[in-house]
């Protein structure tokens, strides 16, 4: 199973800025991360991230730099700002009413997935 | 076995594929280059050889094409005119440009038609001027939207649209009965081609209507446009006076063939024919409209600046005709020009400079002129009562304070460094349509309203 691409999209930002949030990173890690983070189901792209990086950056999301950290290469680090961290929360208050949402439909009296799931177990 | 030294030349060579890319700069290159080292790095750790890690990583890492494109939308202020958005491989791009260049023909030869079909009707330039004002943009402006349409390869309800919108300006400059003599047949000239050219933006953005990056292409595009039909202009005086001269020294005189002929449909052939220069790239000028507003922001910040002192020391508010009113109108008009070419040609994620400083300037004393003229046309309204002009010059004046005033504050942001640029960016995107609808109420609502007088 593969994530749709629009999911993927729709859900980048909100991924990225969460994962600045904890710590100051870099392309290559985020990616790794995610990788980690899904089981490998999530799958971006090179062309996912470093474009979506700089847009947040253009709106001001998150901030880059240069920086050479003891024992490794020169690396472009991106660190989340305040109107970044409101950004994520934004995003967070959204995404959880569709989360919430979603799981009522799907956990109601006479859940269609369910059955199916059931039966396939 | 590969050897260090072999693994390094082989990412020399990859750095030169990705530098031939114009979407690319030196430090996204250098970004991606550091991608690339962290994947073989983990597929060495992993039991790879280098020469096998580096082809995984390379494959992984996707085809090259669909890298830039993605960075290109991005990016689309880097190469705005080459974007690849239609997503062809290169085999295609000859046909296409030979496609392009067929469609433009047939364009440019509809344009030139266009204009001297009246003429079949009896009508001609010199003695008409009341049926040719108005209806000036309608002959030509179409076939550039529908240039542009073809080559975006414009969805159906976006033709509809833009076919009524043409239409909608038909009825309003030949089936309101202006009069010869009117302010609102003056009006209706002037706002119907600004009306029309919003339609020839939608079917520029016909695939993106609402992206601010594709917004701002346009407004790129404009600029270009401008810059090119210019230079065509200039040509065309050349070709003229050579005209005039040779065929002189031989004892005919082509007035009737230049004046007739030759201006008329040059003139509108040479709409579509910019048009087409902009997207084709054929550039003599590269991106030269906004080095041109480079060189005149600061000259206007020093006039405007200069001329507010004047005020200040004269000690009186602008007393003037109604001539030089309008003269102070065009004046905020260019202002406007230059914040959003120069605003367009910014990198957008550059650190506030002077730069910024000086079109805060500019901003700010052509608020201060707004002001002064806004209260000249509030004075003049009140003393000799409204009419179709002056309404026309209030609601622009309004219109451009309230856009000049946010951009002011926001650009203090930006240079105080609380405000990203892309507030001040997407501010003008997203007023874009005030103006489009601003125009088309002065074409559709001010004669009636005005009882065409």
């Amino acid at each position: 199973m593969k994530v749709t691409k629009d999911l993927v999209a729709a859900s980048a930002t909100p991924m990225v800025l969460g994962i600045l949030a904890e710590e100051d990173s870099y392309g290559y890690a985020i990616l790794r991360r995610i990788n980690e983070l899904s089981a490998g189901e999530l799958d971006w792209t090179e062309g996912l991230l470093y474009p979506l990086l700089h847009r947040l950056e253009r709106l001001g999301h998150v901030k880059s730099s240069w920086q050479s950290v003891a024992g490794e290469r020169r690396r472009k680090y991106y660190s989340v700002t305040d109107t970044g961290l409101a950004e994520l929360a934004e995003q967070r208050r959204q995404w959880a009413t569709v989360v919430d949402t979603l799981k009522q439909i799907w956990t109601g009296p006479g859940d269609a997935g369910l059955a199916i799931a059931g039966g396939l177990a | 076995m590969s050897t260090p030294d072999e693994l390094e030349s082989q990412f020399a060579q990859w750095r030169q594929y990705l530098q031939k890319r114009p979407e690319l700069r030196k430090a996204d290159a250098d970004e991606l280059e550091d991608h690339l080292r962290g994947s073989v790095d983990e597929l060495v750790g992993a039991g790879l050889r280098a020469d096998e890690a580096f082809l995984v990583a390379v494959k992984r890492m996707g085809s090259l094409d669909d890298l830039s494109r993605e960075f290109a939308r991005e990016h689309s202020e880097r190469l705005w005119k080459q974007l690849v958005l239609t997503g062809e491989p290169d085999g295609a791009v000859a046909s296409r440009s030979r496609r392009d260049l067929i469609a433009m023909i047939v364009c440019a030869a509809g344009a030139a038609l266009s204009i001297k079909v009246p003429a079949l009707f009896g009508m001609d330039l010199e003695h008409d001027m009341s049926f040719y004002g108005p209806n000036l943009g309608l002959f030509v402006l179409p076939w550039l939207a529908g240039f542009l349409a073809w080559r975006r390869g414009a969805p159906k309800p976006l033709i509809g649209a833009l076919a009524g919108l043409f239409v909608l300006g038909a009825v309003a400059a030949n089936v309101f009965p202006l009069g010869d003599q009117s302010q609102t047949l003056v009006l209706t000239t002037i706002h119907l081609p600004i009306a029309l050219w919003f339609a020839v933006g939608l079917s520029y953005v016909s695939d993106e209507p609402r992206s601010p990056r594709r917004r701002m292409d346009f407004i790129r595009f404009t600029g270009e446009w401008f810059v090119y039909c210019v230079l065509i202009g200039l040509g065309g005086i050349v070709l003229i006076a050579f005209t005039f001269g040779t065929f002189k020294a031989i004892g005919i005189v082509p007035e009737t063939f230049v004046g007739q002929w030759l201006v008329p449909c040059g003139a509108s052939a040479a709409v579509v024919v910019a048009g087409w220069l902009v997207e084709a790239k054929q550039s003599v000028v590269e991106n030269i409209a906004p080095v041109l507003t480079r060189l005149f922001t600061p000259l206007f910040a020093l006039g405007l600046l200069a001329f507010l002192v004047a005020v200040g020391v004269n000690g009186a508010g602008i007393d003037i005709e109604r001539d030089a009113l309008i003269l102070f109108d065009l004046l905020l008009v260019v202002v406007l020009a230059l914040l959003l070419y120069s605003i367009s040609a910014r990198d957008p994620l550059g650190p506030p400079t002077l730069f910024d400083t000086l079109q805060l300037a500019l901003v700010v004393s052509a608020l201060a002129i707004d002001v002064l003229v806004l209260l000249e046309i509030v004075g003049r309204i009140s003393d000799f009562g409204t009419s179709a002009n002056k309404a026309a010059a209030l609601g622009e004046n309004v219109i451009l304070l309230a856009n000049l005033a946010w951009a002011a504050w926001l650009t203090l942001g930006l240079v105080r460094r609380r405000k990203p640029f892309a507030a001040v960016e997407s501010w003008q995107t997203t007023y874009l349509p005030v103006f489009a609808a601003w125009a088309w109420l002065v074409v559709l609502v001010f004669p009636p309203l005005f009882s065409f007088q």
